[in-house]
């Protein structure tokens, strides 16, 4: 991490926040763009989940950490709490490595 | 609408489900605080830089992005982009505000740093113009004080620890999947979200790190089809 990308990122993200808020005030988007911008979460957290889960690197790689996963899925499912879900993923993780 | 027809909001008894609402919203994204705090030292951010980046950035999901991505090794670039991808939201949550945020200009402008998921959901699901203003402003500077808070404790916390020892790289992916899962009640979303993850997988092995993450952006091009159109 650099101060560089710390300040920079702060400052797109605010970015978008004024430019919905301030600038273009009350005006709607084409109902096409909306419909996509929406769907940028799914996709891309996804896609985070999946980097972090099974790749080092540019490798793609299986250990302790999709049992971690595993569980953490089961209990978003079960609709245990969010820091609950990232608990028991960590947890899970750990003791897999540490019998291993 | 005069304003002199309700009680200052503090005393506004039917307010108060609301404030109670907004409080405890505002708590368990302190909680996700501390995980982000955590999360980001062990990525290899400092104390004072994963601070800075929950003060200045103020949103949740962007900031674990970016740290998740040069954690991991990627480029300037390509943590840059996969963050400001999902910081896009907050200009769509901007749009729908600021019908309901008036004020000068320095207010609008402070508004919009608060202008991100929570805030937009507990403003529109209250029933008037003035509870919209007040919860918005209300769970704005609640969360925003918790979650710095969390952020300052977890990063304290983490520098203290070794990430692999208690899993807690998998901090980072178990958090995301506990943010995903809502998005997924959608059908379209349930399809963008298979496509974005095949799309990362298959070009993990093939691009920069942090690349896959903006190509699997390319999987909302599923929204361009009209909800119609989609069989669910």
């Amino acid at each position: 991490m650099t101060w560089t990308l710390v300040l920079v990122l702060a400052a797109g993200a605010y970015a978008f926040k004024v430019t919905g808020l301030v600038i273009l005030g009350g005006r709607t988007l084409p109902p096409v763009v909306d419909r996509c911008l929406a769907l940028i979460p799914a996709a891309v957290i996804t896609a985070l989940v999946m980097k972090d889960t099974f790749s080092t690197g540019r490798d793609l790689v299986l250990d302790a950490r999709a049992i971690g996963i595993a569980v953490a899925v089961v209990a978003a499912w079960r609709r245990v709490p969010l820091i609950a879900v990232i608990v028991l993923g960590a947890a899970a993780t750990a003791l897999v490595r540490l019998i291993s | 609408m005069s304003r002199d027809e309700h009680p200052v909001w503090w005393r506004d008894e039917s307010l108060r489900p609301m404030m109670v609402a907004c409080l405890t919203l505002s708590a368990a994204v302190g909680v996700f605080g501390v995980s982000f705090g955590v999360a980001s030292v062990s990525a290899g951010s400092s104390v004072l830089q994963t601070c800075a980046i929950s003060l200045l950035v103020f949103t949740g999901a962007s900031q674990f992005s970016a740290v998740s991505v040069i954690g991991s090794g990627g480029s300037f670039g390509s943590a840059l982009g996969g963050a400001l991808l999902l910081a896009a939201r907050n200009g769509v949550y901007g749009l729908a505000m600021s019908r309901r945020i008036e004020g000068s200009l320095g207010l609008r402008m402070l508004a919009a740093q608060m202008t991100i998921d929570e805030t937009t959901a507990m403003s529109v699901a209250q029933p008037d113009p003035r509870a919209q203003r007040i919860a918005f402003w209300f769970t704005g500077v609640a969360l925003y004080c918790l979650w710095n808070l969390g952020t300052l404790i977890g990063a304290l916390a983490g520098n203290a620890l070794d990430p692999t020892t208690y899993g807690l790289d998998v901090a980072f992916p178990a958090g995301f999947v506990a943010m995903l899962w809502p998005l997924l009640t959608d059908a379209r979303a349930r399809l963008a979200a298979l496509l974005g993850g095949l799309v990362c997988v298959v070009t993990i092995p093939v691009t920069p790190v942090g690349v896959p993450i903006l190509l699997s952006a390319l999987a909302v091009l599923v929204g361009v089809r009209r909800p119609a159109e989609v069989a669910s």
